[in-house]
C-alpha cells in the first residue's frame, strides 16, 4: 500500500519537474517540452493503474492552482481552454501504455516505444483533436490539421520513452512495475 | 512553491470556493450555449468589468496569464478571415477569453488550501471504492513536497554531467531522474511503514 502511495505520487511529481525543464522551440507556439514523456513513462514504468491515477493527482493540483504545467500554466483556465482534450486524454493515455506494457512479453524498450505510440499518441490525439474541435467550433479534420503540428515533436519523445524504460529494465529489472 | 493566486487581495477572495466554483460552471456552460456576437460581446465585457474590480495589477496579471491562448486566437482569426466567416470568428474568440479569464478568475482568488480541501469534499465518495479521503491528502502533500526536490536533483543531475562531458546531456538525465523517483519512492515507503502506515 504504501509502495503503491508514493509511487504515484513521485511520478506526479515527476511530470511537473519535466514540464519545467526548458524547452526547445521547434516553430512560434509549438514548444517542445518533456512533460507528455513524462505522461508515457508513467505508463511504461508503473504500468495502467498506477500510471493512470499519478497523472489523475498531477492534474488534480493543477485543478488546484499549480503552476505545473510546461509553461508554468495552471489552474482551473487551462480546463477551458482549447488544449483541454489533451488534458482529459493524459490519464487514458498512460493507462493504455501501461496496459500494453503489461499485457506483452516482448523487450521492454521496443515494447515501451510501441505503448507510448499508442497511448501518448494515437490516444492523446484522439482526445486532444476532439477537445480543439469542441472549444474551436471546427470539425474534425480541421482540428486535426492543428493537432499535426505536434506529431514530429511526439513521436521523438515516445523513442525516448522506449529508451528509458529499456534503460530501467537493464539497470533495475525489478523497478519496472509495469513488469512485475 | 509560488502558486497561482493572486496576492492582490479582492472581494472575491471572501467568497467560498465552492459558491465560486458553482457559480463558474454555470456562467461556462452558459456561454458555449449563446451564439450571436452581439449576446458574446456583452457577456466578455461581463468578464473584463470582473476582472476589472480587483484593480489595475490584478487584470494586469489577469491578461498575462492568457499568453497560452494567442496561438489560438491567431489561428482561428486568420481562418475566419480566409474563409470569409468574421462574425463566427469573433464569437470563438471572445468565448474562448471569457471562459479561460473566468476560470483564471477563480484560481486567482482562492488559495490552494482552500482548493485542495474542496477537492478532498469532492473525491470523499471515492472511499467507497477504496480511495480513502487520508490517503488523497497524503499523496497531495507528498507531490507538492517533492516537486522542488527533484527539480533540484534533476540539476545536479544535469550540472554533473556537464562537468564530465562535453556534450550536452538532452534526453540521457532522464534515465538517473527516474531512477531517482523510483528510489525516492521506495525509501518513503520504508519511512511512512515505520511511522505507522498508510490507512
Amino acid at each position: 500500500m504504501e509502495r503503491s502511495v508514493t509511487h504515484v505520487a513521485l511520478f506526479a511529481a515527476l511530470i511537473a519537474v519535466l514540464g519545467l525543464v526548458p524547452r526547445i522551440d521547434l516553430a512560434a507556439g509549438v514548444p517542445i517540452t518533456a512533460q507528455s514523456l513524462g505522461i508515457m513513462l508513467c505508463g511504461t514504468v508503473l504500468g495502467a493503474r498506477r500510471g493512470a491515477l499519478a497523472v489523475l493527482l498531477f492534474l488534480a493540483l493543477v485543478a488546484a492552482g499549480l503552476p505545473l504545467l510546461s509553461g508554468g500554466r495552471g489552474g482551473l483556465g487551462v480546463f477551458v481552454s482549447p488544449s483541454v482534450g489533451f488534458l482529459i486524454g493524459f490519464p487514458v493515455a498512460a493507462f493504455v501504455a501501461g496496459w500494453m506494457m503489461e499485457r506483452t512479453s516482448i523487450a521492454p524498450g521496443l515494447a515501451a516505444t510501441a505503448a507510448a505510440v499508442v497511448g501518448g499518441i494515437g490516444v492523446l490525439y484522439v482526445f486532444g483533436i476532439a477537445g480543439m474541435s469542441v472549444m474551436l467550433d471546427k470539425s474534425l479534420p480541421e482540428a486535426a490539421q492543428i493537432g499535426i503540428a505536434f506529431l514530429p515533436g511526439d513521436i521523438i519523445k515516445a523513442v525516448i520513452a522506449g529508451l528509458v524504460t529499456a534503460t530501467l529494465a537493464r539497470m533495475r529489472p525489478g523497478a519496472l512495475l509495469s513488469r512485475a | 512553491m509560488l502558486t497561482l493566486t493572486s496576492p492582490v487581495d479582492t472581494w472575491a477572495h471572501r467568497i467560498r470556493p465552492g459558491v465560486k466554483l458553482a457559480v463558474l460552471a454555470i456562467w461556462t456552460l452558459g456561454i458555449f450555449w449563446l451564439q450571436t456576437p452581439l449576446s458574446m460581446a456583452v457577456a466578455f465585457a461581463a468578464v473584463l468589468g470582473l476582472v476589472a474590480s480587483g484593480g489595475g495589477v490584478f487584470l494586469a496579471r489577469s491578461v498575462v496569464v492568457l499568453r497560452p491562448l494567442w496561438p489560438f486566437i491567431v489561428l482561428v482569426g486568420l481562418w475566419h478571415l480566409w474563409i470569409d466567416a468574421a462574425a463566427a470568428g469573433v464569437v470563438i474568440v471572445l468565448r474562448l477569453i471569457a471562459a479561460v479569464m473566468a476560470a483564471n478568475f477563480v484560481t486567482m482568488t482562492t488559495r490552494l488550501s482552500d482548493m485542495i480541501a474542496v477537492i478532498e469534499r469532492l473525491a470523499r465518495p471515492l472511499a467507497r471504492i477504496g480511495l480513502s479521503p487520508r490517503v488523497l491528502a497524503l499523496s497531495m502533500a507528498l507531490v507538492i513536497r517533492f516537486v522542488p526536490v527533484m527539480g533540484e536533483r534533476l540539476d545536479q543531475i544535469t550540472e554533473a554531467w556537464v562537468a564530465r562531458a562535453r556534450r550536452k546531456p538532452r534526453w540521457r538525465v532522464l534515465v538517473p531522474a527516474t531512477l531517482a523517483a523510483l528510489d525516492d519512492a521506495d525509501h518513503v515507503a520504508e519511512a511512512l511503514r515505520a511511522r505507522g502506515g498508510v490507512r
